[in-house]
């Protein structure tokens, strides 16, 4: 592709995360805009961060869950936490799929909670593939 | 914030020459930090971190000061509501902005009770950071 298709790609990818309800525009705006000379690549940087992060969130869901009786205690504190992370790089799908699951745990439904716990991890992983996608792509247009 | 807007910003903080505006990021979220100190950075305001309230108030024991405290309300160890009592009985000053994604009034109530200037939900950003700072120039001015 050459410099105008890759641009074109690049937008075309980034007006579907948006369409598609994968991240928050405004969000994504507001991290881009604080990319610099000196910090040209913080927003993918930012979500490195979140990804590893959130991995040691996910982990403690999956242990959490698995132990009898279900601390939904517990289960509920992880969760704010994730949602926090999700609010700030504005991973709505993500975060649709925590406040689902702080429902089933308000309401101490461990099954509900394992249920939205597996929509949580596949809305995790589409995104995590889409922005792994998305950068790649903004990288070879940028240098196009 | 496009960059004319920081440019005025900077010259408004800085009318009467004064030295820079420094602040703290309370939050035990590592994502969280990471955004607000890069926020603050990006506006001209020196920062540092703290990961809970016992932290932040052991930096202020220690004798450092801050123009500017975000303080996240839920953390381990110690909360923002407790720190923030802490801080205020410690006869620290400084503009505390409580950040926050509880949206419940009497939450919200309670952390401004325990002595903040401010009050602002998450997501943070450069906007309302903006109008947090005008707080400060305004209570020094």
């Amino acid at each position: 592709m050459n410099s105008n298709q890759l641009q074109h790609q690049v937008l075309y990818m980034r007006r579907s995360l948006f369409d598609q309800g994968y991240l928050d525009s405004e969000q994504l705006i507001q991290l881009e805009d604080l990319q610099d000379d000196a910090n040209p690549n913080f927003v993918e940087e930012v979500v490195s961060l979140f990804y590893s992060d959130s991995a040691r969130l996910i982990q403690n869901i999956e242990q959490t869950l698995s132990n009898r009786p279900v601390d939904f205690s517990r289960l509920d504190d992880i969760l704010h936490q994730f949602k926090g992370s999700c609010s700030s790089i504005g991973a709505k799908k993500v975060k649709d799929a925590c406040s689902q699951f702080r429902e089933y745990c308000n309401a101490g439904n461990a099954e509900g909670c394992s249920r939205s716990f597996q929509l949580i991890k596949q809305e995790y992983e589409t995104l995590r593939r889409r922005l792994e996608s998305y950068f790649q792509m903004v990288k070879q247009a940028k240098a196009a | 914030m496009k960059a004319p807007e920081k440019e005025i910003l900077g010259t408004k903080m800085n009318h009467r020459h004064r030295p820079k505006i420094t602040a703290l990021v309370v939050d035990d979220n590592m994502v969280v930090r990471a955004i607000h100190h890069r926020l603050l950075q990006d506006l001209g305001i020196e920062n540092q971190v703290a990961v809970n309230g016992k932290e932040a108030v052991d930096v202020h024991s220690s004798g450092q000061y801050f123009d500017l405290i975000l303080m996240d309300m839920d953390m381990p160890v110690m909360n923002g509501i407790e720190a923030t009592r802490k801080l205020r009985a410690m006869g620290i000053r400084s503009t505390i902005a409580g950040i926050s994604s509880r949206s419940l009034e009497r939450e919200k109530q309670e952390f401004m009770e325990a002595g903040l200037d401010d009050y602002h939900e998450k997501p943070l950003t450069a906007d309302k950071i903006v109008s947090i700072l005008h707080k400060i120039s305004n209570h020094s001015g």
